[in-house]
């Protein structure tokens, strides 16, 4: 995908102008890394969430365990994990695919922490109430719990989505072409790596702080009381 | 190959990412009381300045950091080897949250604590060390701790500035060997153990922290 492009490196501005669009092709493909990744996170933290909640232990305690050790190991190296180990497994996935699935796994183990303190926080009496309305565990959680914990839960999942964001330049290193990468391979090509990379990292700020000002009117937009799902 | 010849390689890299990881967190600490008590006590120059710094190293990658200062540093004529360079990335990306960490913590202290002490004409000097920092440091535990543990896992990004960590060591057996699974199975394994000698070690901390008398809680 590099072929077509030129650059043109006397100075930044013009090395800069001519490098812009290939960088924007990439911000597309960080984007879409996080949003994968972000799907992957909300779901399978959702599912962590709820078993680790499980009365019967022999499924908490694993949950715990997994939760954990995702938590508590570098992104980077689960990846590489995932990235040459499953094919040995017989499961080949496109790079593209794989980065968003380190992604989310790393960041399950995150939010479904952000989900148990959402469910936790909504108070006792709810499930008494839902217990003496006759409702089954299913339309407990489904009608009552998780629309009250989804204002308490939102925010801080904004906040992830903006770390998960920062961190999908990992992702170059299994040959996933977003930002970074692409900012990398023109350096190698020009020998010139400040400029590329100043614009990737003014990029990423430019992200950060627009998420981060989106985040707050979100906040302010929540409905306290919740949000019913049906 | 036994996989427990590869223990030697990978016991090498553990000890570079565990100096990397102290040295980082040890840098990372000054830089973010430094910059936080900036944010809160610093007057409206040196209080922007330090929420640029927060804003610069938080919003931006810390994998876009670690690239810019290896390749961007020697162009102003500083060439630290890749360790120092990684160890100062780092630990400056772990200030950034950590000043936020300073400054949300000193911001919670009590008003009545504050306005004791100017009843009893303590200096601004003396507030902060006296009576501000040593409540806000027990508040701040937590999440330091947290911290540190993202920064002993951030740590693996150095291994791509060509720094031979843990990651580096287990991509380098396995780009001889070929054996995939018991190499990233073990260097996850160690990461995680090293993730819970962190967390013994900061709940040590943080119980001296909080029962010391060098810090009184005075909470009620």
């Amino acid at each position: 995908m590099m072929y077509g492009y030129e650059w043109d490196t006397t100075t930044w501005v013009t090395y800069t102008t001519s490098i812009l669009p290939i960088i924007l092709i990439g911000l597309t493909v960080t984007l879409k890394a996080a949003a994968a990744g972000f799907a992957i996170a909300l779901v399978l933290g959702l599912i962590f969430a709820l078993l680790r909640r499980s009365r019967i232990q022999v499924i908490s305690w694993p949950t715990a365990l997994v939760v954990e050790f995702l938590r508590d190991t570098p992104l980077l190296v689960q990846l590489f994990f995932l990235y040459y180990v499953l094919p040995d497994f017989g499961i080949v996935l496109p790079a593209f695919l794989t980065g968003a699935l380190a992604l989310g796994l790393q960041y399950a183990a995150y939010t479904s922490e952000v989900y148990r303190g959402g469910i936790e926080a909504v108070h006792y009496g709810q499930w008494e109430a839902a217990t003496a309305l006759n409702l089954t565990h299913m339309q407990t959680y489904r009608d009552v719990i998780i629309p009250q914990a989804i204002p308490r839960i939102v925010p801080a999942m904004g906040n992830y989505l903006v770390a998960m964001i920062k961190e999908t330049p990992v992702l170059s290193v299994v040959t996933v072409l977003e930002m970074m990468g692409l900012a990398n391979m023109i350096g190698e090509r020009t020998f010139e790596y400040l400029v590329p990379l100043t614009l990737v990292g003014l990029i990423f700020l430019l992200l950060t702080l627009i998420c981060s000002a989106g985040l707050h009117r979100l906040q302010k937009a929540l409905p306290k009381a919740g949000i019913p799902l049906r | 190959m036994d996989w427990t010849a590869y223990l030697p390689m990978l016991w090498q890299g553990a000890v570079v990412t565990m100096t990397i990881t102290l040295a980082s967190i040890a840098v990372g600490t000054v830089l973010a009381f430094f910059f936080g008590i900036l944010r809160v006590e610093g007057g409206p120059i040196l209080s922007a300045i330090a929420l640029c710094y927060t804003e610069v190293f938080r919003g931006t990658s810390l994998f876009v950091q670690l690239f810019w200062f290896y390749y961007a540093l020697p162009l102003v004529g500083l060439s630290f080897d890749p360790i120092t360079t990684g160890i100062l990335v780092l630990a400056a990306h772990a200030g950034g949250y950590g000043a936020e960490i300073v400054r949300g913590a000193l911001t919670s202290v009590s008003t009545q604590q504050l306005e004791a002490a100017r009843a009893l004409n303590f200096s601004r000097f003396q507030t902060l060390f006296r009576i501000s920092l040593p409540q806000a440091v027990v508040e701040m535990m937590p999440a330091f701790g947290n911290l540190a543990i993202e920064t002993l896992k951030l740590s693996s990004l150095v291994s791509l500035i060509s720094i031979a960590d843990l990651t580096f060591a287990a991509q380098s057996i396995r780009n001889i060997t070929l054996d995939s699974a018991s190499i990233y199975s073990i260097t996850l394994l160690c990461y995680f153990a090293m993730s819970l000698v962190l967390m013994v070690a900061i709940r040590v901390i943080e119980h001296f922290v909080r029962r010391g008398d060098v810090f009184p809680r005075t909470r009620h």
